[in-house]
């Protein structure tokens, strides 16, 4: 049994070394025995190919700095890693078609991919039903846990649940009522949800919600139901996507929404670099809830966000999701190093218990396929960036959420074969 | 009373961004029947012009007069969506006349290719080629008539188109190295921000409203009244009716059908790039910001009457203040004690993605009884 799977393993290296060659990946360098493709699929063109972009550019700076320090050493030998990148063009099945390229034909072991919900789930299917593996660094809305799907953004736990008892407890509006408004679509929902459940919980109130159609900027209305259902101020939590948070934020503040009125904004979705596109005169005084924040003092924090900038350009940011991004590149070569081989399976077994020395902090791999992390709350400042006011220990991961009423009393487990995605606890 | 200006208002605000963006559209596809699928990106064009203006304007030369920059890109976005319009009107649309499904897709082919363009070209350099168009355009029919008519017009013709090419280049260059934010291409999108005396609010009879809102009120009534002056007083938009109401006839009066349809797609784009700088103000620029509005113009000038602007300006200002009764709850307000079928019915739609279904399905049955809607033309031509 043992040496059959070693046999596989060495014909599926032996055809990815043809796959790479013959892709015109580059020969192996002098110093390497043999090299490795990976698969990157992320959006390139359309809307999604602002913020995925960078997440490429990330992906290259880990694969760059793994191959620098020696590659991934399988069996003694050292492997290069070169990559084959992929748009999904902002066009969900565009995600699973690529995601069947890249497995099929170009028979790479990993990929890492995806930003949207919508993406992720387009591509579940097809990594299960190849049972092949996806790397996927963005923070979502959890009640998803999948055995082919590694999950190394925050859950609601890590970063909704933090923010919104500060908001209630510790912030300038404590005791105050809730306004929550998101882009119309899964992840602002749940969360959305899970925020109700909690804020009741506390004894808040949530005194309106409110959703904007994707590519809509019409955000009239729902100014008007903030004043009317907060008017002396108060908390409103924002899910908002992208370039709606430019049409919110520009609004909100010419309508006397602002923090020195008493309304208080908590962020989901605005990093660092949505700061510099919003303008930071438009966020000073709101709040944002990360796992990452590029302010982290620490050797870590300072060395990513400068080798960064040293390979893409002084003027670019890095922000939470590159993290989960450059985190999961790492993790991967401690996996496979550790199992000894590429092979899908003993890969992911080798994966649960993986710890990582991230920029973040500690990280470690739970058997949920998900990551512990720290919580940070920041506020956002003058100069573009977040002063970090709070810092949890590090959170488990929540793949269902014990707050949302479908998976309350649920958890996955993947290590134990009687447990699974779903088993009450 | 309050509560009533202050729908009223929102009402109009809303009505207004929908009316700028339609205007253009109402005049390419009302008049002229070109289904300019492109509109939106024409709109997208005027938006980055507001994002370029304000740049330059940030250099020390021009920087005692930044406050000023937002009055300036709007003339230059007339003007640089106007000439990318006629350069589409001279290389597509013509040879599509009477062919709308190939002019619709035609158009959206050119919206693709504009799109592409902003993500992967350095604005810089997109400055200087549109510099390069309007001076390529526009010098050979600064001619004397002498040289116009004399046979060696297409050299002079040949050498205008180099010396703007040259002057396009040369502008690209010195932008991209004087403001570096322009020299590198990126899908990113950008920010306008408005000058300090546009921020904010003014009271008015007790009630606050948003400087940015008002501003974008005033840009779409002057457009209105400036494009029906032109169109009811001037020679030309009396021609232009001519053509819109009888293409043959005007033909063999004498009027140049080619001339007005050059004039008549221009003015279009140019008030496409006029609606670029109103909705820049309000959210982020970038490739995918007129494509959001394409759809709601269409709408609007369905709504009102094709070829009928009191018609679009009333169905823009009607869907309006429709978005804000049902999106804001309004009602409930104004009749708090209502049953509580009805009140519930009213909550369902009372948030932002429901009241845009709600609108569409009242359009859609309206113009079931009026399909022609509001304001239909009548008439004889209007068959053909």
């Amino acid at each position: 049994m043992r040496i059959s799977r070693r046999i596989l393993a060495g014909l599926a290296t032996a055809s990815l070394a043809v796959t790479a060659t013959s892709c015109g990946g580059g020969g192996t360098s002098g110093s390497f025995d043999d090299t490795v493709t990976v698969g990157i699929l992320h959006s390139l063109s359309g809307t999604m190919a602002i913020s995925e972009s960078t997440l490429v550019d990330t992906e290259k700076m880990a694969i760059e700095e793994i191959n620098a320090a020696g590659g991934v050493t399988v069996g003694g030998k050292s492997y290069k890693i070169e990559y084959i990148v992929e748009d999904g063009a902002s066009d969900w099945p565009t995600f699973a078609e690529k995601s069947k390229k890249l497995i099929d034909q170009d028979g790479v072991p990993v990929v890492f991919g995806g930003w949207t919900s919508a993406s992720r789930k387009a591509m579940l299917p097809v990594y299960e039903s190849k049972d092949a593996f996806l790397y996927y660094p963005i923070q979502y809305e959890a009640q998803e846990c999948s055995n082919n799907i590694f999950y190394t953004g925050a859950t609601p736990n890590q970063q909704s649940e933090p923010a919104t008892d500060f908001m209630y407890k510790r912030s300038p509006a404590a005791g105050g009522d809730f306004f929550l408004v998101g882009s119309d679509y899964v992840f602002p929902r749940t969360s959305n949800t899970i925020t109700k459940a909690q804020v009741k919980q506390l004894g808040g109130k949530v005194v309106g919600e409110d959703y904007l159609p994707l590519g809509n900027t019409e955000v009239a209305p729902i100014i008007s139901k903030i004043k009317k259902a907060l008017p002396e101020g108060g908390i409103i939590i924002n899910t908002l996507n992208g370039d709606q948070n430019v049409a919110f934020f520009k609004q909100i503040q010419d309508a006397g929404i602002t923090p020195s009125s008493g309304y208080y904004v908590m962020n989901y979705s605005i990093a660092e670099e949505e700061i510099s596109t919003i303008g930071p005169e438009f966020l000073e005084g709101h709040y944002g809830a990360w796992n990452y924040m590029m302010s982290i003092d620490t050797p870590a924090s300072k060395k990513f966000a400068a080798s960064f900038k040293k390979r893409w350009g002084a003027d670019r940011v890095v922000a939470d999701p590159q993290e989960s991004a450059y985190n999961m590149v790492y993790l991967w070569k401690q996996a496979v190093e550790d199992a000894g081989t590429f092979d899908d399976n003993a890969v992911r077994e080798a994966l649960v218990g993986q710890t990582f020395d991230a920029p973040q902090g500690p990280v470690e791999v739970m058997p949920n396929h998900h990551l512990s992390q720290t919580v940070r709350i920041g506020e956002i400042n003058a100069d573009g960036g977040f002063t970090i006011l709070e810092e949890t220990g590090v959170v488990l991961p929540q793949a269902w959420n014990q707050k949302h009423p479908s998976s309350k009393g649920f958890a996955c487990d993947w290590t134990d074969p009687s447990k699974g995605e779903k088993y009450k606890l | 009373m309050e509560l009533l200006l202050d729908s009223l208002f929102n009402g109009v605000a809303i009505g207004s961004v929908l009316l700028v963006a339609a205007l253009g559209l109402a005049i390419v596809f009302g008049l002229m029947g070109v289904i300019n699928l492109a509109h939106g990106e024409l709109m997208m064009l005027g938006a980055y012009t507001t994002y370029v203006t304000q740049l330059i304007f940030k250099l020390p030369i021009l920087k005692p007069f930044y406050n000023s920059y937002i009055i300036v890109s709007i003339f230059l976005a007339f003007i640089v969506s106007g000439v990318v319009g006629i350069l589409l009107e001279k290389t597509i649309i013509r040879k599509l006349y009477g062919s709308p499904l190939e002019t619709l897709l035609a158009t959206w082919g050119v919206s693709l290719i504009l799109q592409q363009f902003v993500r992967s070209v350095p604005l810089a350099y997109g400055t200087g080629l549109v510099i390069s168009l309007l001076i390529g355009l526009f010098l050979p029919t600064t001619f004397p008539s002498k040289i116009k008519e004399s046979i060696n017009f297409k050299y002079f013709k040949f050498s205008s188109w180099i010396f703007a090419a040259l002057t396009g280049v040369l502008t690209g260059s010195v932008i991209s190295s004087s403001v570096s934010k322009l020299s590198r291409a990126s899908a990113r999108n950008v920010d306008v921000t408005a000058p300090s005396w546009m921020r904010g609010q003014v009271e008015i009879i007790g009630t606050a409203f948003p400087k940015t809102r008002l501003m974008i009120i005033v840009i779409t009534l002057i457009s209105v009244i400036a494009i029906t002056l032109f169109l009811n007083q001037s020679a030309w938009g009396m021609r232009i009716r001519a053509v819109t109401q009888n293409r043959q006839m005007s033909d063999c009066l004498g009027i140049s059908t080619e001339k007005v349809d050059i004039i008549t797609f221009g003015i279009g784009s140019g008030l496409a790039g006029v609606a670029g700088v109103a909705v820049s103000l309000l959210g982020s620029v970038g490739p995918n910001v007129g494509g959001n509005y394409i759809v709601g113009c269409f709408m609007v000038v369905v709504l009102g009457g094709v070829g009928n602007l009191l018609g679009t300006v009333l169905a823009s200002f009607g869907i309006g203040i429709m978005t804000d009764l049902i999106g804001a709850g309004r009602l409930l307000s104004i009749w708090p004690d209502m049953p509580l079928p009805l009140s519930n019915t009213i909550n369902f739609f009372a948030t932002t993605s429901m009241a845009r279904v709600m609108i569409f399905a009242l359009i859609v049955i309206f113009l079931q009884f009026k399909p022609t809607g509001l304001f239909p033309q009548k008439g004889r031509m209007v068959e053909n």
